[in-house]
């Protein structure tokens, strides 16, 4: 037995009274940071919500975003067309001449559901018909006196129109042109040349291949911010965290033993959404999966790290929950999960490229949908890492264990 | 208190000098002395917010005293020698609530991991008679089941000393007694014990000294039977009476040590119950105050609290 605790002979006394068989003094164990990530991970997997969480999900959001945006055809634009009492034939007759195209969805409304509809975005543009009495005069007795026999089934020359929309959607302006387009066309434009559009849909360029890179970073985020976030302040309202201060462990063990069970969880929570990407939408990898697996790795250790920081000094789950949110807030909206961040004004960019989401979501779209090689991330690489160990540091430091 | 520094050939399993633990509101630890031998089990008794807690924390290294000096094992805190320290005392905290989630097994193993030297994990269960919850959850266990939980990680490093903060709060009797037997196996090994509570039943089974804390103050130290003693008394009587009954009447009885007003009646320290006894019936015969309830029962380290703060324990 060991010799550190025979004091005088009670010791020898003791092992007689309380070992009932013979025994190896000291029992084969294992490293005590393989059972605290064993542990970790066991926990994680008897909550029935993480399969939730981690697993179904993620896939819901890639399913629901992936319809949303789907490339199946362009979408139609929605217009409306007033109805106009002192233009009635008008306002039926443009709508008429607007369903005829094929890149828009028309309604007629009356004036104030119209606007109501612009308003609301429901309607990307509202066609206002008003009738010109002297120009119609005039048309009826042309009309009479040359006998051009589709002159009547034409849209009325003497009908003009407005076009109210918000100038700042994109969505409205080019609805603008297809109705502008349309309503001239039928009231008798010709093309004068000749054009015909060629069409083509490549897998990579499509948004579902633009949207996974950034549903991954995401998830590693929120995954890595909440698993770890929970998990710490639970055991420290539990207090569990003082009861393991108590023991021999080494501190910097059990915050490892976090960063380490995530890389389980990682795993399969990069497995099933990029698989499921693949097999509804085609989704493919274009550069190299080793280069992928180290930034998803790199991305999942970067926001243990950032989950630890976070979840080192709130004593509350309410405490904990708010601060996790103001931490991935800007990242949800500033780091190009679902639009590309370069739509943000140039001063806040030094910000947005510094965020870990963002460079995490930049190189793996460098590497899944460009077919980069890792080597040309280096610089949000270096970010991730830089994120990685100086949280982690930070973390060790102030850590609250009681 | 009166403080010797250990200079005896065996080792103090703990000492403290004039420790003190002050907080922003409140001083929990006002200047305490303690020295607690190898092989001994030594009991903090006090009420719920006598320092109890805090003193113990200070000993296992968890805060950090403002004032005073503790040795464990030997050994001081901050001097680097923490870890080794750690590996050779066992605890167990009173708000700890083990991972619900994990099994006995896992959590056993898991604190066994920590330690350099100890039992395998199947005979640390067998020795808190866990065995056959070996795979059931933490979170089913019974009360008196997580503390013997909480007791084998807390035996899981075959330690020489183990600090128990109330272990037997919230159990029922049953609980209470096998959680006893395994305290009494341990030291029955030779291990030191170090434990809190506020049973008094619970100190004079298991513990070789007791020292009363109230107030952040050691207020009396001493074996159970030396403190017991010190009440110059065997037997407590207590009665309730209807009709008006003088103190000053009662402390003048033959036999009689203290009087203190109880509900309706009073509660005597009584040395001679042979004389005391009929000298009350006449007393309170002689005042026409008539008897609703009258009980005796030997002196308990409760009545040495009792008198020493005018308090009950259990009511503070």
């Amino acid at each position: 037995m060991s010799e550190q605790g025979i004091i005088n002979g009670t010791k020898i006394e003791r092992e007689q009274v309380v070992a009932k068989a013979p025994e190896a003094a000291n029992a084969k164990r294992f490293h005590p940071l393989w059972e605290l990530t064993i542990a970790r991970v066991r926990e994680t997997l008897r909550e029935p919500e993480v399969i939730f969480w981690v697993f179904i999900f993620p896939i819901l959001l890639v399913f629901a975003l992936g319809i949303a945006f789907r490339n199946t055809g362009p979408q139609k634009i929605r217009v409306a067309v007033e109805r106009n009492e002192t233009a009635a034939s008008a306002s039926a007759q443009a709508a008429d001449a607007l369903s005829r195209s094929s890149d828009l969805d028309v309604v007629e409304l009356s004036p104030a559901e119209a606007q109501q509809a612009l308003r609301s975005g429901k309607v990307a543009l509202v066609v206002r018909p008003s009738v010109d009495e002297d120009a119609a005069a005039r048309g009826h007795s042309d009309a009479a006196n040359s006998n051009d026999a589709s002159a009547s089934s034409r849209l009325s020359l003497y009908a003009s129109f407005s076009y109210r929309f918000d100038p700042t959607r994109t969505e409205s302006r080019q609805a603008r042109m297809v109705v502008d387009d349309a309503l001239e066309r039928a009231a008798g434009r010709r093309d004068v040349t000749q054009s015909n559009d060629e069409t083509i849909t490549e897998p990579g360029a499509r948004y579902i291949d633009f949207l996974i890179p950034g549903l991954l970073g995401m998830n590693l985020m929120g995954s890595g911010l909440w698993g770890v976030g929970f998990a710490v302040v639970n055991a420290r309202t539990r207090k569990l965290l003082k009861r393991f201060a108590a023991t021999p462990m080494r501190r910097s063990h059990y915050l490892l033993s976090f960063v380490l069970s995530r890389l389980f969880f990682l795993i399969l929570e990069v497995a099933a959404v990029i698989a499921f990407a693949w097999f509804t939408f085609g989704f493919t990898i274009h550069g190299s999966l080793l280069g992928m697996a180290f930034l998803l790795l790199l991305g999942a250790l970067t926001f243990s790290g950032v989950g630890l920081l976070v979840a080192s000094r709130p004593k509350t789950i309410e405490g904990v929950s708010g601060l996790m949110n103001l931490v991935m807030m800007p990242m949800w909206l500033l780091s190009g999960t679902f639009f590309s961040s370069a739509r943000f004004p140039n001063f806040l960019q030094p910000f947005i490229k510094a965020l870990p989401l963002t460079a995490l979501n930049d190189s793996l779209r460098a590497v899944m949908n460009d077919g980069a090689s890792v080597m040309t991330s280096w610089a949000t690489v270096s970010i991730l890492l830089a994120w990685c160990v100086i949280s982690f540091i930070i973390a060790l430091k102030i850590f609250r264990w009681q | 208190m009166n403080t010797l520094r250990s200079n005896n050939i065996e080792q103090a399993a703990l000492s403290c000098v004039r420790l003190v633990k002050r907080y922003p509101d409140v001083v929990a630890v006002d200047g305490i002395d303690l020295e607690v031998r190898m092989g001994e089990c030594f009991g903090l008794l006090g009420p719920n917010g006598a320092g109890k807690t805090t003193t113990v924390e200070i000993f296992e290294g968890l805060t950090k005293p403002d004032g005073g000096t503790v040795e464990v094992l030997g050994e001081a805190w901050g001097k680097g020698r923490d870890t080794a320290l750690r590996n050779r005392f066992g605890v167990q905290l009173q708000e700890t609530q083990l991972a619900e989630k994990l099994t006995v097994k896992e959590t056993v193993q898991l604190f066994r991991s920590f330690y350099k030297r100890g039992r395998d994990v199947d005979s640390i269960i067998n020795l808190v008679e866990l065995n056959e919850k070996r795979d059931a959850r933490v979170g089913k266990l019974s009360g008196g089941q997580k503390q013997r939980l909480a007791l084998a990680c807390a035996m899981a490093g075959d330690p020489d000393l183990l600090f128990l903060d109330e272990p037997t709060t919230g159990l029922d009797p049953q609980a209470r007694l096998k959680l006893w037997d395994i305290v009494e196996q341990f030291r029955a090994g030779g291990g030191s014990v170090i434990l809190t509570t506020h049973y008094m039943e619970e100190a004079a089974r298991l513990c070789d000294r007791v020292a009363i804390m109230d107030h952040g103050h050691v207020i009396a130290s001493g074996t159970p039977a030396e403190l017991i003693a010190s009440l110059d008394a065997d037997q407590i009587v207590e009665f309730s009476v209807k009709g008006k009954v003088e103190k000053d009447a009662l402390e003048r009885l033959s036999g009689v040590r203290r009087v203190r007003a109880n509900g309706d009646g009073y509660a005597l320290t009584v040395q001679d119950i042979g004389a005391a006894l009929p000298a009350l019936l006449s007393e309170l015969e002689q005042e026409r105050a008539e008897l609703v309830s009258l009980t005796t029962h030997q002196a308990t380290l409760e009545d040495v609290f009792v008198s020493l703060t005018g308090r009950m324990l259990r009511d503070v």
